[in-house]
């Protein structure tokens, strides 16, 4: 047996016992550390599978950022008595079914697969040159499924205002309150003063250099909104308030720029969301830069919360 | 096998449909700039401008015969994603775009902001998710892409979901957390069920994968997610559960969103499913099972919404019930000889009780809200004279209920006269006693109400509040809309079979 397959059975166990211990520690709080954890091993089983970019967006969305929400809803909970809530065997009896039909389904697939694996690949490799990228993920996230790229960024925004709408009516228009957090002290200020200016150098690179390698703009928004979210966390900065006029506009102008270049490819393409040749590369770039801010901005709020506390006139 | 035929290029007019989606969009971000003081005004221009688009669409596709396509980038499949607008689809565009423009109307009285001097949260919140939700829908009709309309399914989730909990009170908030569970359960669902078929044919087009399925063990594994998860966004029982508590919780123009246009979606994409990705792989064992379900929530939810106390539970335990109507297409079009399929009248007539419910439903939910704005509550058994304080409230709610019952001419008469002759035709008399069991509940409970409200009040009747005449009249005009749907058989029913293929394929390989 190699040193790699050795490496992979121990991951697939770390990763199953970590999936099984979610479920059965005690407390909210532990169950969703085991989360983050699990969603970390689960990005290096992703890198073993050659599938970089997928990597990438479990460990910055699947386990970072899902990670945060949950913990955030976690500490929140706790302050009321959810702990104390318990689940019925008829809800546990529904949810083991219901992991037992997917399972089932997946099991079939595996244990069935196709003579030949089709695969759209090549074909996406023949035709991404025109596009200057190199990265193939950005060529069908870009090129070929665009239209599902900029509605997913429209769900974005819809889930942040479905969060906001949480928020009392006398507190719209305030600050979110991020109060679930621990107290600041003075480790963690050391580190949102010294983090930050690498992250945010990191989170551009990340997606500056999508276009060509594995990265792009969610991957690379994750980061910047981890760092603004430190820096806020610390009490470095405050949470702007979310009647903001530069809030509601970095957070349309990804979404807004695509738009626009789609409309635009309809007079000089003739398609909505084609490229003109030769421009395909500097506005996909455009558009991945535009959107990174946005999807920062968004996860930032996201995490942030509802409003709480009424904005000071 | 049929040839594998060059995927379709974009058509005249193709264009309109990048419209029908974009329209929306370009609203939702105007709205997160521009504020909730703006979004009532940007709302009422690009509404009314979707169903234009909508009906442009229809009768494009009505005059030429022909459904129309647009390929997006000008990448064809299996590479790019193609809208397509079939005669489902149009039907389904303009009947929504009409009930969620009118639903539009209706809420300007609670959700108005024209006058407000600082942005309110309800009002920037209902109007964007509106919008939302109206290219949601459109997305869902015109997709042609398996994974396009996951997106839409979630666009569309991610509207409906706080519309629940739009007045903020803790049960709401507890009914849209549910919805939200079974809503991302059934998204998982469908996604892993995509992620399967993609595995196994290499394409996420509609048209080239109903060329190349086939039945084998993952292709039935990745329909049986799919068609599960979209059970439990659809509410169909024994996955209902979520459904009454937040149709009935929401605000009154929110619940007929949800009630009328929201639940549809989901079912649309069950009918796109098996009638065009994997038209004829329907086994009659399962067909027979989704009716039973159908049957069951028939059953179950009117003998529910008759024991309830309060008005707008009773109306969402009422769409329990009439969802179950939509599921028996499935046994009825997919009956015992594969080969020569009938589906000329289970699939009008289903989708007809799609369209009559919608309007029917979306009335009902708007009068029941004038009712408790009125009466401050709405309790069945206090009902008392208040069809003599506001009549045309209470016609449209009898219209609609008219409609759902069943009785001719209405658009629920016509649909259910359809799934009748399918049973004769196929000869499947047991769903026939269902839907006539089915009409006479309906019919028990709309004239408990009726009845109720024709009496005389109890104590002198007080009103809360005035209710603006527009309102009554957007309820009125669903209603009659929904007694006029049954006058379609003289006219455009024939759209709904544009773009269908004359038998479809089975292959058993």
């Amino acid at each position: 047996m190699s040193i790699a397959s050795v490496f992979d059975i121990a991951l697939v166990s770390l990763i199953l016992a970590i999936g099984a211990s979610t479920i059965l520690v005690r407390t909210a709080f532990a169950a969703v550390v085991m989360f983050a954890v699990y969603g970390l091993l689960l990005s290096i089983a992703w890198v073993r599978l050659h599938a970089v970019d997928v990597a990438l967006t479990e460990a910055a969305i699947g386990g970072g950022m899902t990670g945060l929400l949950l913990l955030g809803a976690a500490a929140r909970s706790r302050s009321d008595d959810v702990d104390r809530v318990r689940v019925g065997y008829p809800v546990r009896l529904a949810a083991g079914a219901l992991c037992a039909l997917v399972v089932a389904g997946l099991a079939i697939a595996v244990f069935h697969p196709p003579a030949a694996v089709p695969t759209l690949a090549p074909t996406v490799m023949e035709n991404l040159p025109p596009s200057g990228l190199g990265n193939p993920v950005a060529g069908v996230l870009f090129v070929f499924r665009a239209l599902d790229t900029l509605l997913e960024k429209v769900v974005v925004l819809l889930a942040l205002l479905g969060v906001w709408s949480l928020a009392p009516d006398r507190a719209w228009g305030g600050t979110p309150g991020l109060q679930v957090y621990a107290k600041p002290d003075p480790t963690l200020i050391f580190l949102a003063q010294l983090l930050p200016p690498v992250g945010i150098v990191f989170g551009i690179y990340m997606c500056w250099v999508g276009a060509k390698d594995p990265g792009g703009a969610f991957q690379g928004g994750t980061v910047l909104a981890a760092m603004w979210l430190l820096v806020i966390v610390a009490g470095l900065q405050k949470a702007p308030a979310i009647s903001r006029l530069w809030l509601r506009v970095l957070l349309v102008t990804g979404p807004v720029l695509f738009l626009v270049i789609g409309l635009a490819g309809w007079v000089f393409a003739d398609a909505f969301l084609a490229y003109p040749a030769g421009y395909a590369k500097p506005l996909i770039v455009a558009v991945e830069g535009a959107l990174t801010l946005s999807i920062a901005v968004a996860l930032g709020m996201l995490a942030a919360g509802p409003p709480e506390r009424a904005q000071q006139q | 096998m049929p040839a594998t035929t060059v995927p379709d290029a974009t058509t005249a007019d193709g264009a309109l449909l990048v419209l029908a989606i974009v329209l929306p969009v370009v609203g939702i971000l105007l709205s997160f700039v521009l504020g909730g003081r703006c979004a009532e005004r940007i709302a009422g221009v690009l509404l009314p401008a979707g169903l234009g688009v909508a009906c442009i669409v229809f009768l494009k596709v009505w005059q030429g015969g022909e459904p129309l396509i647009y390929t997006v980038g000008g990448w064809q499949p299996p590479l790019g994603i193609t809208l397509r607008a079939d005669g489902l689809s149009v039907a389904m565009m303009v009947a929504m775009a009409i009930v969620i423009c009118l639903i539009g109307v209706f809420a300007h009285a609670n959700f108005g902001s024209r006058a407000a001097s600082i942005e309110t949260r309800a009002p920037l919140v209902f109007w964007v998710m509106l919008m939302a939700i109206s290219g949601a829908m459109n997305m869902i009709f015109i997709g042609g892409d398996l994974f396009t309309l996951y997106v839409a399914l979630e666009l569309l989730t991610f509207a409906a979901v706080p519309l629940v909990c739009l007045d903020g009170r803790a049960e709401t908030l507890q009914a849209a957390l549910r919805y939200l569970l079974f809503a991302l359960l059934g998204s998982i669902l469908y996604l892993i069920g995509t992620a399967l078929l993609y595995g196994s044919y290499g394409t996420l087009d509609i048209v080239l994968m109903s060329q190349r399925v086939h039945l084998e063990p993952a292709t039935l594994a990745a329909a049986t997610l799919m068609t599960v998860g979209l059970f439990a966004k659809t509410a169909l029982f024994p996955l209902h559960l979520w459904l009454p508590p937040a149709h009935a919780g929401a605000p009154a123009a929110a619940s007929a969103v949800l009630s009328a246009v929201v639940v549809k979606g989901s079912f649309f994409l069950i009918v796109r499913l098996w009638f065009d990705v994997m038209p004829g792989l329907l086994s009659v064992a399962a067909s027979q099972l989704i009716g039973v379900l159908g049957a069951s929530a028939i059953i179950c939810g009117n003998i529910v919404a008759l024991r309830q106390k309060r008005l707008k539970l009773l109306i969402a335990y009422s769409t329990v019930a009439q969802i179950g109507y939509l599921f028996l297409m499935f046994p009825l079009a997919f009956s015992a000889d594969p080969l020569h399929l009938q589906y000329g009248d289970a699939l009008t007539g289903g989708m007809l009780q799609a369209i009559s419910h919608a309007t029917a439903k979306a009335a009902m939910f708007m009068a029941a809200g004038l009712v408790y704005a009125a009466l401050g509550h709405d309790q069945i058994s206090e009902l008392g004279g208040i069809a003599r304080a506001l009549p045309m409230t209470m016609f449209a709610f009898g219209l609609g209920g008219l409609c759902l019952i069943g009785l001719p001419p209405t658009g629920g008469f016509l649909a259910k006269w359809l799934l009748l002759e399918a049973t004769i035709a196929t000869g499947q008399w047991w769903w026939a006693i269902v839907i006539t069991a089915g009409g006479l509940l309906t019919s028990a409970y709309i004239f408990i109400v009726l009845s109720r409200a024709m009496g005389p009040p109890s104590a002198p009747l007080t009103l809360h509040a005035a209710v603006p005449k527009y309102q009554e009249v957007a309820a009125l005009g669903l209603a009659l809309l929904s007694v006029m749907l049954g006058l379609v058989a003289l006219g455009p029913i024939d759209v709904l079979q544009v773009g269908r293929p004359e038998a479809p394929m089975v292959q058993l390989r």
